[in-house]
Order: C-alpha cells, then structure tokens, then sequence
C-alpha cells in the first residue's frame, strides 16, 4: 500500500517526475555506456596483445606500429626489409616471430601474409578447410565468412590498400582454402595467406609501367596505390633510388610511404645489390627469455633501421589518453547525477508543504511516523531504481549504436548484453545513495510532523 | 465511551487551559462549543490523542491514552478514533475510494474495500468513487471524510467544525449523516462547533465559555 501510494504520489505531478526521470536516466545512461565500452575496449585490447612481447616494424610512431600491426586499426609505419628481420626473428631469445606483410584487402577487410603461427597466436583454429599452404590460398576469419557470406574453395580479386575502392590486382585471384573459428579478436575479420603470396601479387606487376600509367592510379598518397620505385611521377618523398644505385638501399630511408607503406617489390627496374629485396611490414615477437622485451627495444633502435615497440606499453599509454576523455565524460555524467539528485530533493521538498495535510490525515488514520519516514524514502528510491533500470537500458542501446559504427569502421564491434557486475553495482549503489540523500531532509521533516499544528491551522 | 478527569493543556506560559470532566457514552452525542480562543480544537486534539495533556486523563473504552507510547498511540487512533475536519483534506493522489481504504489499511493492515464501498454507497457517493478528491463538491468532500472516519468503525468519532464551510442544505445533510451513523456504528460523537445549526439538533452540550 505504500508502495501503491508513492508510485501514485509521483504520477500525481508527471512533470516534476519526469524531469527527475530524465536526469537520472541520462546520467546512468552515460556512465553505464562508459563502463561497458571502457571494459570491452580493453578487453578487446588486452586479448589481441596476449602473445606479443615486441612488434618489430618500420620507424615511426611505435603506438602506429602497435595499432597497424596488432590492430589493423591504423596504417602501417612503412616497411621493412625481410632479410635484415630474419636474424632478429632468428635471434636465440626468441619463441615465435610471426612476420606480418600487408598489401592488399578483399571488399575492406584485410589480407595479411602471415604464416600459420598468426592463427595459433590468436588461438583459432581451421574450423573448416585447411590452412594455407601455397601461395594466393588463403584462411578467412569467422566474421568474413559470416559477413560476406564466403566459402571454401570461393575466389576473389585482392583490391590494393586498405579501402575498398583502388586498384584490382586482377593478375592473381585468391582462393579461400579455410575459415578460422570465431575468436572474437582481430583474426575474425582478417584474410590470411602466406607472406610470399602478398610478394608474388606485387613483384608480378608494372614491370613496363603499362599497368600504371599516370591516370590510372590517381590516388597517389591516401591511397598507396602501387608502384615501382623509380616510376617517374613527382612525389612529395622522392626516392634517390635512380641516381644512388651504388649505396646500399634500405628500405626504411624513406619510411612514410604515403599512408600506406605498403609491401612492393624493390628493385624491379633497378639493379640493386640485393636483387630480390623482400619487404614485410612487421614482426609480432613472442619471447622464450623475457631479457629481450627489455633490452631489444634499444639495440634495435642502434643497430638498425627499425623500431621495436613493446604493446602492453604502447597500449597502456594509450588507455591513459583515452582515460582522460572517459574520466570527464564520468565526471559530467555524475555531475548531471549530482542535479538529478538535487531535482528530486526539490520536488519531494515542495511536494512536502503541499502534502504536509495529507501526511497529518495519513497519522490521524494510524499511520506511524516510520511509515511517513518509509514512504518519502520510498518514492525517491523508486524513482531511482526506475531511472537505473532505464538508465542502464538506454546505455546499452547506445552501445549498440555505438558498436555498429565501430564494427563497420574498425572491425571492432561490443556486446551490449554483458553485465559488468562490480562496476555497474557501484553505480547503482551511488544511484540509490543519491536517492537517500535528496529524500533525507524531507523524510525527516514528514517524519517530525506535528498533527495538531498542522490541522489546527488549516 | 470516553470519559476525562481533570484535563488541562498549555501551548506555553501564557496560554493556559483547563478543561471540565468530559463523559459520553457510545451512540451518544455531545456538543461542544464556545467562542474562538477557548481551546475548542486544543481539546477536540487532546480526545484525539494528537496532542498530549498537561495533566488529567482521558480514557476511552477504558485506555487511558496519556499512558500509551507514541507507536501505540498512533495505532489506537487508527483503530479506535475517527475525525473529521472542518476542511478535508485527502491524499490527493488517490481516488475516493482509495482514500477509504487507505484508512482501513493504516489501521488494521487489511483492505476494507467492500466494506468501504457500502459506506459510500450508503453516503450517496456511489458515482463519485473512482474520481479524485479534488473533483467533489465541499458537501461531498466532507461525506467522504466522515466515511474515512467510521470505516474502522471507531468508538469515538471527532467532528470538528465540520459543517462550517457547508451550505444549510449539505450542513443538514452532514449533522443528520453524523448523529445517524454514529448510532449504528456505535461511537460516541463529540463535535466541536460554533454553528447554530448544530447547536439547534444536538442537545447535549457543553460550553467552554
């Protein structure tokens, strides 16, 4: 009964509740929606670096490498040369060095010549099919499958770079000879082949410039279209290539190749002394002896043109600018907590010098003064308890919002379904606690009511 | 039935109030009356057991109120006292039948419905039931009052000027409604009032002058 009362006392003025509704439900909305993505997003994040100690890459941004090479967030730094990566792959600290060379993508997703420890690093397994073997076979992650509704033995064109639209290597076609199992990491949406397949499609191609002639590749830049060093077009980063043949050349003398740095073949046209300098992008390295996380990034930095970035310290800095924006994003969104909070103790308390009459005729009629005390209380917890219940649904469908986005634009979709316990406990703890103390003054004031003042003077 | 002994109040030094020996049996009617100031309300609060006495006693079915702890007290009143005001107030929130039944709930902890409804029924309020409060006529307001007052059917009923803001048709109605009911429920009525128009069907009275 006083639960029916306190519910029909707040539907008595709509408006007042509404306005206290809306505030809470706003308020829970925002922080329920930063707990959910901050959570998943690191989780996301956290999981994809499992087996990782190091990432061996072009010089650049190490949080670039870290975000392109784990990620496939971001673009690549640049390339770099296979053979001088291999004695560092080969290095006795080493467990498993899995080299990564980039190119090309199938209708936006990704294809990445690995070799078969990629799939295991990940801990998918070949669900149907095999796993590639030759060259142009090629592993499809679950959500690829799923998307683009892809099966074994289907053959597709890879279009150069990484957006969809650019040039079609019509030259060799890839044949899909396996999908991996879901893993709910980056592989779902990656196609997978061999390192030497990404080579064969680019060292294959533009061999007398028919293929690339100026208007056919007009993207130059944002793009990364492909081409062959020495091609004659005026780039911003002009390649000394033509005129230094006799120095050694290193790949990483000119490491922002556009955006894309994507992996070509060196040397087509030129007679370096490497003739058949292969390129990846980067190396993910698992280390038997943790020594090398420490000392690798500085002897790498001295010895050669590369950089290793280590990940969980590249990811940890990049949740600590992340962190600034949600711990404000938590900050305005208690604030509006704050006001909600504020809102209901006015109305209770406005609603108190109206009902006070009501509150003496509820005592004269046997009601105790805890029952005033409870049913003050009350109606501002329900008012609580229902702004967190929307507050919470409202989160969640933003989340999903949220996640197609994401999911369309990074790969990188969040389940609005998962219930972060400790921290949305939390939250409705300080939900109800900013209930109790709104109704705190008011409740009292109801509970000291003096009957025989208050109807005398009516 | 309701007696007292040697009642008297103060609201502080000044105000100083010692009441005559007050006794009514069930199904019977007293009125009492007096001009402004003579702690006519005062002492309908102190029957009421909404105020506490200065000294005396005041008993009714032999409780003697004064000796009851607050808790208890609330809950005596719920059961044993029904009052109504010279405004009436509701819970504005509820309709009227609601308002009934609440009052029933409060005391006893069990909905009364039936029994609420046969009440308004026989107060001529069967149409106005399901409204709000605050969509009735005074007269009609102060009906449901009276009804909220007897659902428990108390052994005292407390009236305090509760036909002062009627016209002569609904204060008929209401005084007729007051001494009619409080015989078949078996209460003692005790009515505080100034109007002549009670003065004139009520009896036994008692002036505070």
């Amino acid at each position: 009964m006083i639960a029916k009362l306190a519910w029909k006392n707040l539907w008595f003025k709509p408006l007042n509740t509404v306005l206290s509704l809306v505030l809470l439900t706003a308020s829970v909305a925002i922080i329920s929606l930063l707990i959910l993505l901050q959570e998943q997003f690191e989780k996301q994040f956290s999981s994809n670096i499992d087996g990782v100690d190091l990432v061996l890459g072009a010089q650049g941004s190490p949080l670039q490498l870290i975000l392109s090479s784990v990620y496939q967030v971001d673009a690549p730094t640049g390339n770099i040369d296979y053979k001088e990566a291999e004695v560092w792959m080969k290095h006795p600290f080493v467990d498993t060095a899995i080299p990564l060379a980039f190119g090309d993508n199938y209708r936006g997703f990704k294809i990445v010549g690995t070799t078969p420890d990629y799939i295991k690093k990940y801990t998918a397994t070949i669900s149907e099919g095999k796993v590639f073997e030759k060259n142009f076979e090629v592993v499809i992650g679950s959500e690829i499958a799923k998307k683009l509704n892809i099966k074994l033995g289907d053959k597709f064109f890879g279009t150069h770079g990484d957006a969809e639209e650019g040039h079609v290597h019509e030259e060799y076609a890839y044949v899909v000879v396996g999908i991996a199992s879901p893993t709910g990491k980056v592989i779902d949406n990656l196609i997978l082949c061999t390192v030497e397949s990404v080579w064969e499609m680019h060292s294959g191609h533009d061999h007398g410039g028919e293929a690339h002639s100026e208007d056919e590749n007009p993207p130059h830049g944002e793009e990364g279209h492909i081409h062959v060093e020495g091609d004659e077009h005026d780039h911003e980063h002009v390649h000394d290539e033509n005129c230094n043949h006799d120095h050694d050349h290193e790949v990483s003398e000119n490491p922002a190749h556009g955006e894309e740095g994507h992996v070509h073949e060196e040397g087509d046209e030129h007679d370096h002394e490497h003739d058949e300098a292969k390129e990846i992008t980067a190396v993910l390295v698992k280390f038997k002896n943790k020594m090398g996380i420490i000392s690798w990034p500085r002897m790498i930095a001295q010895n050669t043109k590369m950089q290793a970035a280590l990940p969980a310290i590249e990811i940890n800095r990049l949740f600590s600018l992340f962190g600034i924006g949600l711990q404000a994003l938590q900050y305005l969104a208690y604030g509006i907590m704050l006001i909600s909070g504020i809102s209901i103790f006015i109305a209770l308390y406005n609603r108190l010098k109206e009902r006070k009459y009501e509150f003496a005729l509820l005592r004269v009629s046997g009601a105790s003064r805890i029952q005033m005390l409870g049913l003050v209380l009350f109606e501002s917890l329900l008012l609580c308890v229902v702004g967190f219940f929307f507050g919470t649904l409202f989160g969640r469908l933003a989340l999903v919002m949220i996640s197609s986005t994401t999911d369309k634009q990074f790969k990188m979709a969040f389940n609005p379904m998962t219930i972060i316990w400790e921290k949305e406990g939390i939250l409705f703890l300080v939900t109800i606690f900013v209930g109790v103390l709104a109704a705190v003054i008011p409740a009292v004031k109801a509970y000291r009511l003096n009957i025989s003042k208050t109807l005398a003077n009516a | 039935m309701i007696y007292t002994e040697n009642l008297t109040f103060s609201f502080n030094e000044t105000t100083h109030f010692s009441f005559p020996n007050i006794k009514n049996n069930e199904s019977q009617a007293l009125l009492i009356t007096g001009n402004s100031g003579k702690g006519k309300t005062t002492l309908l609060h102190l029957l009421g057991g909404l105020l506490r006495p200065k000294s005396g006693t005041i008993s009714i079915q032999d409780t003697n109120i004064s000796s009851l702890s607050e808790k208890e007290l609330d809950r005596f009143r719920g059961k044993n006292i029904g009052l109504v005001l010279q405004q009436s107030h509701f819970v504005a929130s509820l309709n009227v039948l609601e308002n009934v039944v609440l009052a029933s709930w409060l005391a006893t902890g069990k909905k009364a419905t039936e029994k609420a409804k046969t009440l308004l029924k026989e107060l001529d309020l069967e149409d106005q039931m399901y409204k709000l409060p605050s969509n009735l006529s005074v007269g009609q307001q102060q009906r449901v009052s009276i009804a909220r007052a007897l659902i428990n059917q108390p052994k005292l009923l407390l009236a305090d000027e509760p036909t002062s803001s009627l016209d002569d048709e609904n204060a008929a109605k209401v005084a007729d409604l007051l001494a009619h009911l409080s015989k078949e429920y078996k209460a003692s009525l005790i009515i505080v009032t100034h109007d002549q128009r009670l003065k004139d069907k009520f009896s036994n009275q008692l002036n505070l002058n």
